[in-house]
């Protein structure tokens, strides 16, 4: 039996550049900051005091208020993204297709703000005030869980949670369902909404984040020298990946192909990052798809903006694909949107997938003076138009694990 | 219409979606104003955080429409 192919054809973002994928993808390639000081609480308590806030989002304008007010952001902003990557697809849900429609949008760390306002309210009330919806309105299925209730999606329904790689793994797991022959439709990614007071102050207790306070918009500047950390971000970015024939027999427009997926752990440490884990990520997805190193022109790396990681991704690209290395474009979008966690990977995707269909990489913006230790193309500040044949998206986690998508033009 | 059923029908309104002309003092939760077993109990606790009262499950269970909620505020007011 031959494989079954799997393209993109919708596509959803709630990004702090931008609600909407066509918003945001025109003000990446503009090279815009979304950093700024946080407002969601007072972070003058706080070494990072800034991030990458969704600007501009009312969660009516997706779904109905009653339901909206008893979900956490994540699940809003997921929600959000998904109904928008539906529409584009074009796709209708009738009782012939539903149970060949599935979802698999994850989280990395779920509903924390209304945790952290439920354990206020319990603090103050006790056991009475905490709202019969709390669970549901924070555990990180819910995304799954709402959009199958919301569209009368009947396939597979599952989250996966591996903190900052959740929205690559999303996507190639629920690829590897379309080509097993579970779904013949997935829509699938990744949602964060942990610009909370605990996660800013767990981040920085880990000192994992930028504390450039005084100019939040060129705190994110990964491969430079001076880099100091990563900037917190929010949103969702959703793909809606299709069985290739059935795509192609209602004429939808295809972004591109999902053309392997590869995934490792580094067994090494529970926040460092290592060097071997991300290398057979990449090695396995290209071995995944049968493509050889040379024939892959572009990435969308995980380049979050930490002294360690960055030139750590550096190295593994390097041990990845010799002297290839030096061909590639390397970008990281994560110098204007921050880093979305477990939104990452599915924002990013779609970033790689617009990447590919537009034929141009988005600038990796705030590369003043680059380390001399991240020696590739960045693509550094301008947007650039490129042959992109492949293209590989990388995200790494905490916990050592790793996940590496390869996409190519259709 | 007294002030405590004005109040009771627009916390109704509130926690269940439902439009002002929905609520009647006969409507029930469930039958006419499409709550399910969760919103019952976020009904019941905006109440008490409304009125400031608390309401025991024995006596939350058998709040089933509009006017079995006027009733019971108006007769354990402080």
């Amino acid at each position: 039996m031959t494989k079954r192919r799997v393209v993109v054809t919708g596509l959803g973002v709630v990004s702090p550049v931008g609600i909407g994928s066509q918003n945001a993808w025109n003000n990446l390639i503009a090279g815009q900051s979304g950093i700024t000081r946080i407002t969601k609480f007072d972070p003058a308590p706080f070494a990072s005091q800034i991030a990458g806030e969704v600007k501009g989002f009312n969660a009516e304008d997706f779904i109905p208020a009653k339901d909206a007010r008893r979900m956490d952001t994540f699940i809003q902003y997921g929600l959000a993204a998904g109904i928008e990557a539906f529409r584009d697809s074009g796709l209708e849900v009738t009782e012939a297709n539903a149970e060949r429609i599935g979802v698999t949008i994850g989280s990395g760390i779920g509903g924390l703000g209304t945790i952290e306002a439920t354990n206020d309210s319990y603090d103050e009330g006790g056991p009475r005030k905490i709202s019969p919806f709390f669970i549901p309105g924070t555990i990180i299925n819910m995304i799954s869980g709402n959009l199958s209730i919301m569209l009368g999606l009947k396939g597979p329904n599952i989250a996966v949670v591996t903190a900052c790689t959740t929205g690559t793994h999303s996507i190639g797991e629920a690829a590897r369902m379309i080509e097993y022959g579970d779904a013949d439709v997935m829509i699938a990614g990744g949602a964060e909404a942990a610009i909370t007071e605990l996660s800013v102050g767990g981040f920085s207790s880990a000192r994992a984040l930028s504390s450039r306070n005084d100019d939040p918009a060129t705190a994110s500047r990964p491969w430079d020298k001076d880099r100091d950390g990563f900037v917190i971000g929010e949103g969702a970015g959703v793909l809606v990946l299709e069985e290739y024939e059935h795509a192609k027999a209602r004429g939808a427009r295809i972004y591109a192909e999902v053309s392997g997926y590869g995934l490792s752990a580094d067994a090494y440490h529970m926040t460092a990052p290592n060097m071997d884990g991300p290398r057979r990520s990449m090695v396995n997805a290209l071995k995944n798809a049968g493509v050889n190193p040379d024939q892959v022109q572009f990435m969308n790396a995980h380049g979050t903006s930490t002294p360690l990681g960055d030139t750590n991704e550096t190295n593994a690209i390097k041990a990845t694909f010799g002297d290839h290395a030096y061909k590639l474009v390397v970008n990281s979008t994560k110098s204007m949107t921050g880093h979305l966690l477990g939104g990452a990977g599915g924002l990013e995707s779609v970033f790689t997938v617009l990447s590919i269909y537009h034929q141009v990489s988005p600038p990796t913006i705030n590369i003043f003076n680059q380390d001399p230790d991240c020696d590739l193309d960045y693509c550094a500040n301008t947007a650039r138009d490129l042959n992109i044949e492949y293209a590989l998206k990388n995200n790494f986690g905490f916990g050592g694990t790793n996940g590496s998508l390869l996409f190519k033009r259709v | 219409m007294s002030d405590i059923e004005q109040r009771v029908k627009k916390i109704v309104c509130e926690q269940l979606g439902a439009n002002e002309a929905d609520v009647k003092n006969t409507s029930s939760f469930v039958d006419d104003l499409g709550a399910d077993s969760l919103d019952t109990v976020e009904l019941v606790m905006a109440l008490e955080e409304e009125f400031d009262c608390e309401i025991p499950d024995e006596e939350a269970e058998k709040i089933t429409t509009v006017q079995q909620a006027i009733d019971y505020v108006n007769a354990n007011l402080k």
